[in-house]
């Protein structure tokens, strides 16, 4: 089986899976990271988000042959301590019902605030719109970005 | 100002203490059944366990908190609430306050389940009348120490205070405390002085959360399991004939194929290998009668409502008469699809069966019934079973079943390895156990302008509404009432989904309400208040919701929406629903875009008692909301010959926050003991919006999904 090198939250990993293995389950299975969390497998909920050189990036269709090189960020490289601005916020606001998808949202958001240091509300609500969460804290959710970017710029 | 509890409730029977080796108090308590009298709590922090108890404070030296508290956590909140209960009356400051989540055993636990919204409502009591116990041993622990009578002390953040000014902390009485025996007359607070319970308090696994530690079943990892993915029937009524498990076996770490009934597990060294080897399995199947599609239960609940074969739950006056009699009968059917839960985090479960015991662990709303099951199951002595629960990524009723606990029990009791069964989003949702479709028949008969007859008609697939549902509002309004019911059996499998039944029928019958205020030419307001003028003072004890309550959360609903008086462009439509002991009203705010409906704002007005935590009581409401706006707008689930036609979210579609309301919540002041939120405000959300998009576009929506009607509605013109 191939070996591969990876470099998570600025530490190298070196794992043997199948070369079609997605990221996801590298974290999950291989690196006991599991924040970052399985909910479609085909990319469309979001909450597998994590971000690859900066861009979040759904890591369950993201096969673990084409990471090579690049630095993998995951919720658990925000911050050790939880005082991320965007971690911060999500707490401000006390977002989290079953809490199950908001690794996913706030990795989402960490992204798309560094692009758009001070979204307007529809901007947010179409930068977000790729993550479900299905306990629907939608409207926490977006206030939360509001705060996080507040934070941030 | 205090209120002297009757004696009837025994504490000396439903709390234990004991002395901890390494210093500080134990309490040990059962909610709602007593101790057995033989049992103590442990002496060691270490050896909680919940068979005997079905929670733990625990009181250190240095004054600081613990509560492990082993209730299920999927959402709703309760492992914040709960915990606040209990500190409030012992009369301790939150940062001082640390909950622990309980290993859980699961034997002799009453309460477990998570649902009905009922946690907060049953804890009320019990949880309170815990704390003040604690609060006056430590009492009199102090009283002993200074000499002093225990009248002549109180309490304030942890500090037990006496009439001359002497302080203790409650750290440095817990040793005396925890000699004295438990004392029977407490007195709770009075509302007035509550310094917790009304607080905005945030989720006490918040940190966790956002910095993705390991919480869920989904997390849960043990040395040298396996990961087990399954293939079941294709389709409701298909049977497995044989596989062929070739290519699956060549499959580097694949380490077993299992067998069991009708369907065939991959176990594997992780999760994807699993998932790979399922894909590689092939499989022949068979069915020995027709397989069933959405157009037949369509064509089969029609024809119940249409027809004779009812069971009737309620029957006030004579609704045959009143009907015979009217100047003008209104008949509305209204219609709603299967449902699938879609619980963010797909159903798990870990088992590893030995030949002395059976461990379980995961995410789960009824632990107990669930180990009852394994050992029938497998044929075990109950009390080698135990289950262990893990944070829930979501529940809307899907975890109250078992089903994927016994799966993982059975395979591991196969394959003689500790297994983690892990369901794909494709499993998930064509495994389901779904909320039925159901449809519903609304009469009404109208004579010299008021309604004399109501009868309403139930035909669901698989089970029927049940307890006091068939008396919610209008029960008692009308003279003429009735509540009849049908159902047709279907190989499908069908359970509770959020609020179960109200969540449709709610939908129903305040569409028909709005439709009826205006087809007899009355506001639809002032229909509302009216019929309810006519249940104040009701002496049927069956009929459980309050008028007055209703009457109020309607009129505060109307002020704080603006309700028609709101910016051109802007329409509104009107709900208010009675449900799991809470009232609720709601008001949609609807403008049009590019021709469809577009949902803005809803305002919501909820009578839930005293609201315990304001911050977690808004999340509940607000995703209440959205969860039923959601679903009453694109929820749609089909069946053709057996088989979901959808799998996962490429094709069913959820609601995202580009489409979401933002709710605004409202509560009524009350001092009335708390009720739930988890369900209540989900079942008006649906009336609402399609009353407001009857006002908006003037289609009348009798069928969810709206978005699929208003489509072909605008298509037929």
């Amino acid at each position: 089986m191939p070996v591969y090198n990876l470099k998570v939250n600025g530490q190298s990993h070196t794992v043997e899976v199948d070369q079609d293995t997605p990221l996801l389950w590298v974290l999950r299975d291989h690196l006991d990271m599991v924040g970052t969390k399985f909910g479609c497998g085909i990319g469309q909920c979001g909450a597998c988000t994590i971000h690859l050189d900066g861009s979040a990036t759904r890591s369950c269709l993201l096969q673990v042959s084409m990471v090579k090189n690049m630095e993998i960020t995951t919720i658990e490289g925000l911050s050790e301590d939880a005082s991320h601005p965007v971690q911060q916020a999500w707490k401000e606001v006390d977002v989290p019902q079953c809490g199950y998808c908001q690794a996913g949202q706030m990795m989402s958001a960490v992204a798309f605030i560094k692009q758009n240091k001070n979204p307007n509300k529809i901007e947010i609500r179409n930068a977000m719109s790729g993550n479900i969460c299905r306990c629907a804290a939608y409207n926490r959710i977006e206030k939360a970005v509001e705060v996080a970017a507040s934070k941030m710029s | 100002m205090k209120k002297n509890i009757s004696p009837s409730f025994s504490r000396r029977s439903f709390i234990k203490t004991s002395a901890l080796v390494g210093g500080g108090m134990l309490i040990g308590f059962n909610l709602f059944q007593a101790c057995k009298p033989e049992t103590v709590p442990p002496v060691d922090i270490s050896q909680l366990n919940f068979n005997d108890f079905n929670a733990f404070i625990k009181i250190a030296d240095n004054g600081m908190v613990t509560i492990f508290s082993p209730n299920p956590e999927i959402g709703q909140g309760v492992k914040t609430s709960m915990p606040m209960l209990i500190a409030e009356e012992l009369d301790v400051s939150w940062n001082n306050v640390i909950v622990a989540q309980g290993a859980l055993d699961t034997k002799n636990f009453t309460r477990q389940v998570a649902g009905g919204s009922q946690s907060l409502r049953q804890g009320w009591e019990p949880l309170r009348q815990t704390g003040a116990t604690a609060r006056q041993m430590l009492i009199n622990a102090a009283a002993n120490k200074w000499g002093v009578s225990a009248s002549e002390c109180k309490t304030e953040n942890g500090v037990i205070i006496n009439s001359n000014g002497d302080k203790l902390g409650y750290g440095e009485v817990v040793k005396e405390a925890v000699t004295l025996p438990i004392p029977e007359k407490i007195v709770l607070k009075n509302p007035k002085e509550f310094k917790i319970i009304g607080k905005d308090i945030p989720n006490v696994d918040i940190d966790k959360i956002i910095t993705g530690k390991s919480l869920y079943g989904m997390d849960y990892k043990e040395e040298m399991m396996l990961y087990a993915s399954v293939l079941r029937p294709p389709a409701f009524g298909k049977k497995l004939i044989d596989f062929d498990d070739t290519s699956v076996k060549a499959i580097s770490g694949v380490k077993d194929v299992v067998k069991f009934g009708d369907k065939i597990a991959v176990l594997a060294k992780d999760t994807w290998t699993a998932m790979k080897g399922k894909k590689a399995l092939k499989a022949n199947w068979t069915s020995d009668s027709k397989l069933e599609n959405t157009e037949d239960h369509d064509k089969i609940l029609i024809n119940l409502l249409n027809g004779q074969e009812f069971n009737t739950l309620r029957a006030d006056g004579d609704v045959k008469k009143a009907f015979a009699e009217a100047d003008q009968v209104i008949e509305r059917i209204y219609e709603s699809p299967f449902l699938p839960h879609n619980c963010m985090e797909p159903m798990n479960f870990f088992a590893d069966v030995t030949a002395e015991k059976v461990r379980l662990v995961g995410p789960i709303q009824t632990p107990a019934g669930t180990a009852r099951r394994v050992a029938q199951l497998l044929g075990r002595d109950p009390d080698s079973v135990s289950v262990e629960m893990t944070r829930m990524g979501g529940g809307f009723g899907r975890r109250l079943y078992g089903d994927f606990a016994l799966e993982a029990a059975e395979i591991s009791s196969i394959a003689k390895a500790p297994v983690k069964v892990v369901y794909s989003r494709e499993d998930d949702m064509s495994a389901g156990i779904y909320r039925p479709a159901i449809k519903y028949k609304i009469s009404a008969a109208i004579k010299e302008g008021e309604i004399t007859g109501y009868h309403l008609k139930e035909a669901s697939i698989n089970s029927n509404m049940y307890g006091l549902i068939p008396n919610f509002f209008p029960a008692g309004a009308i003279k003429n009432y009735q509540v009849d019911v049908a159902s047709y059996q279907s190989e499908i499998t069908t359970g509770a989904w959020r609020a179960p039944y109200t969540n449709f029928l709610s939908f129903a019958e305040q569409s028909f309400f709005d439709e009826l205020a205006e087809l007899i030419e009355v506001d639809c307001i002032q229909l509302r208040l009216d019929l309810l003028q006519k249940v104040k003072g009701t002496t049927d004890e069956k009929i459980q919701y309050s008028p007055e309550r209703l009457e109020n959360v309607i009129k505060v609903a109307v002020d704080k929406s603006g309700w028609k008086n709101t910016k051109e462009g802007v329409y509104q439509g009107f709900s208010a629903y009675y449900c799991h002991n809470t009232h609720v009203a709601e008001v949609a705010d609807v403008i049009v875009e590019d021709d469809m409906p577009v949902v803005k704002k809803i305002t919501c007005v909820v009578d839930c008692g005293i609201v315990v935590n304001p911050l977690g009581a808004k999340n509940q409401i607000e995703g209440g909301i959205i969860d039923g706006v959601g679903h009453a707008m694109y929820g749609d689930f089909s069946f053709t010959d057996g088989e979901p036609q959808d799998k996962n979210f490429d094709t069913y579609r959820l609601i995202r926050i580009n489409e979401t309301p933002i709710v605004e919540t409202h509560f009524i002041e009350s001092n009335i003991a708390p009720t739930g939120l988890g369900e209540p405000t989900l079942p008006p959300a649906g009336a609402a919006v399609a009353n407001a998009i009857k006002a908006s576009k003037g289609i009348r929506l009798y069928k969810q999904p709206f978005i699929k009607h208003i489509k072909a509605k605008e298509l037929l013109g």
